[in-house]
């Protein structure tokens, strides 16, 4: 039970006290997660306490970041499913655990409280073996339905490998709700992709529709699954970085930029000036890209394809500016723990200035060509639409619920690197459709652009780009040639990893499509014990049947590029 | 748990900015019915295309393969094994590259050198080049910088077998085109600054002769 003052000062831990001794205990003291307050609670309780918290005007939760398992062999209770809340109106964030045993693995599900829960917990489930009860759809979400076990519980062996045949495809047993009698067409059930150009990655949309209209559809993904958070259990923290940039391709340096930021904050390490400065302005060319990329597919889908060649152009510069940083284009793994991993070239600043001068025009480009053009305003206004409401409750963020009339965005609620110290505005549409959304990443673009063009006009920061901790990062070759102890550092990095003190921490980033959050746990060896990435297009292509509801197959498509799905991210 | 909650400041948003009005298309105008923006996005398109045809300079499509883009020195291509001045492999069978590897792409056996001052050197040393996420680790972790990258990115197989790349392959190319060069621990322009601050260490040591003092403390310094 929480000390009166606590009770006193904060909300949230009035409602816990209206609960049972011993069903809602802070986690405080050694040991306690120290970035947010964590609760343990009982399952008993789960969903009257997040109803509670939901409901009360005090405390208003009302958005489920993410519901990940974490895997303690050793511990009597041994599996934990994680739930991290915020509330939008307070800014505030909360996590509760629930341990439950290995015989005995049963939670209530928080769908009836949450929509956006549905698919997380249908993960844990995958990954875990831990049921949901009252579930409306509790099956393996990334696995195939023929795989034995659980992946990331802690005693199945990472090398080990299955051969699973298609002989047991999934069906989905779709619904039609009891409606118009008078169709006077037949019913037919329509199965898009795996393998489908229309499906931009790997997805398989099964619907039913009646003449032109989605009566009823089912999602079905985890064709691009690579077992990440699995992997990640068996590198070191620092290998860790090229597999972040597979998450969201489109922009893999931001997905460096959130993971070396959690396990910065994990360690306690303050980044070089320098350093941050080159992060806040590379990620955000990463946002513009990967908004040219989002924009560009959805609008190529409704066959406007010459945005597309534009979108492209702007794409291609920036590749050239990233690889003249790093050396790739694509998969960047431009970051390292502490810093970056080579100083910045000395043509920096004339590149971006460059790219600055050449991305404006190309995006004015495509304004003129689709802003006021009749066939895409008649394929996207109000096709698609959630109120902003329904959409914090299918546990939405980035682009997609600023289109719906929330600001909710990272770089501005909790500021980290540069943002706050530069001058840029939150643009918010109120459709809630797939043009507002088209519409939001334009004007996201411009303001990604003054940020950029500020912080050049400060001037590169001086100093070096990465920490000089040598329990952190290599020391250079320089100093790594010519001093033993130098030497011995660099041997023992590699050898050993970063040595990471035991604790958990979640931090958020602003992706390109939403919140990216990291949750990790580190044991103190020198590799994750789990890692779960808060991917921001899970919880929004959950949303895509429900969503589709009353519209045609072609306006799916076009919606679907404009959601930005990402299979690397979705799928992890 | 202060650097979570968010700013008191943040949450009546003032960075929020309202585009409701200038952005919703709706009402569409007559003209708007009638298709006519459309003509607008034409020109659009055709200066785009009278300039592709005139201004071939500014052309952003290249003629591949014939032409290439380029890339900067940085880039993380093909690997190179480097080699001493007498042609024999730099490496010593460290295996630091291996254990960096994210991928496990290397495979080193190590045998014993004839000569005692090296110990060891790679009698295998081969990097599958299709398992490879050409991250870099391997150059970041190699104490004798005899791992480096090229620019070389095209690099096609007809077979798995093929991908695995030995030894002589990695010696073989690129070694003495500096313009092929990519990733490695030291670029052209910190090069500069490492010659200068070497000119300046010279120039330290002579002035100290010059005046007669003991070489070592300048040295040291």
């Amino acid at each position: 039970m929480p000390p009166e003052a606590a009770v006193a000062l904060d909300p949230a831990a009035a409602i816990a006290a209206g609960f049972p001794e011993g069903s809602v205990v802070p986690q405080e003291g050694p040991g306690a997660p120290t970035d947010q307050p964590t609760w343990v609670v009982r399952r008993e309780v789960l969903r009257d306490l997040c109803r509670a918290l939901r409901d009360n005007p005090k405390t208003r939760f009302d958005l489920l970041l993410d519901v990940c398992g974490v895997d303690y062999p050793e511990r009597e209770e041994r599996f934990e499913s994680v739930y991290h809340l915020y509330s939008m109106p307070r800014g505030r964030r909360l996590r509760l655990k629930v341990p439950v045993a290995e015989g005995d693995a049963r939670i209530p599900s928080v769908v009836p409280v949450w929509k956006g829960a549905d698919w997380f917990e249908r993960e844990v489930y995958d990954m875990f073996g831990v049921v949901f009860e009252d579930h409306p759809n509790l099956r393996r979400i990334l696995t195939h339905d023929g795989f034995q076990g659980h992946a990331l519980r802690k005693d199945y062996d990472p090398a080990r490998r299955w051969i699973l045949t298609e002989d047991k495809i999934y069906m989905p047993k779709l619904v039609a709700p009891p409606g118009r009698s008078d169709s006077m067409f037949e019913r037919m059930t329509i199965n898009i992709g795996p393998s489908h150009p229309a499906m931009h990655g790997t997805f398989r949309f099964v619907a039913m529709v009646d003449g032109e209209e989605i009566v009823a559809s089912e999602v079905e993904i985890g064709y691009l699954h690579r077992c990440m958070e699995k992997m990640s259990e068996t590198h070191t923290w620092q290998q860790v970085i090229p597999y972040t940039d597979r998450l969201n391709y489109c922009s893999s340096f931001i997905n460096n930029v959130a993971y070396c930021r959690t396990v910065e904050k994990l360690l306690g390490v303050e980044v070089p000036p320098k350093a941050v400065w080159a992060r806040t302005i590379l990620s955000e060319f990463s946002r513009v890209m990967d908004h040219c990329v989002a924009n560009g597919s959805s609008l190529v889908d409704t066959g406007a394809l010459t945005n597309f060649w534009y979108f492209f152009q702007v794409r291609e510069e920036i590749y050239g500016l990233l690889e003249a940083v790093c050396g790739a284009r694509l998969t960047v793994s431009a970051c390292r723990i502490g810093g970056l991993l080579a100083d910045l070239p000395p043509d920096f600043v004339a590149r971006c200035r460059r790219l600055l001068e050449f991305i404006p025009p190309l995006i004015d480009d495509v304004e003129k060509l689709i802003d006021k053009n009749r066939i895409w305003i008649d394929r996207s206004v109000g096709i698609a639409a959630i109120s902003g409401e329904d959409a914090v409750n299918w546990s939405w963020t980035g682009p997609c619920l600023r289109a719906s009339g929330v600001a909710y965005d990272v770089r501005k609620a909790h500021p980290y690197d540069l943002y706050d110290t530069v001058d840029w505005q939150v643009p918010v549409l109120y459709g809630g459709d797939t043009y507002d959304r088209y519409k939001v990443r334009m004007l996201e673009i411009r303001q990604s652009l003054s940020i950029i063009r500020q912080l050049l006009d400060r001037g590169m920061p001086e100093g070096p780009f990465v920490v000089d901790d040598p329990h952190v990062a290599l020391p250079s070759k320089e100093a790594c040639y010519n001093q033993m102890e130098s030497m011995i550092y660099h041997f023992k990095l590699i050898m050993d990893g970063i040595q990471v003190p035991p604790g958990e921490t979640y931090l958020m980033t602003e992706g390109a499509n939403g919140e990216l959050g990291f949750y990790v746990v580190s044991d103190g060896s020198g590799k994750p014990y789990r890692l779960h990435v808060r991917a921001p297009c899970f919880p929004i292509f959950s949303t895509f049947s429900d969503l589709m509801r009353g519209h045609s197959i072609s306006d799916a498509i076009a919606t679907l590029g404009g959601l930005n799905v990402i299979a690397g991210e979705l799928e992890r | 748990m202060t650097e979570l909650e968010a700013r008191p400041e943040a949450l009546q948003l003032p960075g929020v900015q309202d585009h409701p009005k200038e952005v919703r298309p709706r009402p569409m105008s007559l003209g708007e019915r009638l298709y006519l923006p459309l003509l607008a996005g034409m020109t659009v398109t055709l200066r785009h295309f009278f300039q592709n045809i005139f201004r071939t300079r500014e052309r952003v499509t290249i003629q591949y393969p014939e032409e290439r883009r380029d890339y900067s020195h940085r880039y993380r291509g093909h690997h190179i094994l480097t080699t001493r001045p007498d042609g024999s492999v730099r490496c010593v069978a460290c295996f630091l590259c291996a254990t960096a590897c994210p991928a496990d792409c290397i495979h080193i056996e190590a045998g014993e050198h004839h000569d005692v001052n090296v110990e060891k050197y790679p009698v295998v040393y081969e990097i599958d080049m299709l398992r490879c996420v050409f991250c870099g680790y391997c150059v970041d972790a190699c104490p004798e910088e005899a791992i480096i990258m090229s620019n070389n990115y095209d690099m096609a197989f007809y077979s798995r077998s093929q991908s695995i790349v030995g030894k002589e392959d990695l010696m073989k190319p690129f070694t003495f085109d500096p313009g092929k060069l990519g990733y490695r621990p030291r670029f052209p322009e910190e090069e500069e600054k490492r010659a200068a601050m070497r000119r300046e260490a010279f120039d330290l040591v002579a002035a100290a002769k010059a005046k007669g003092e003991p070489q070592s403390r300048v040295a040291a310094g």
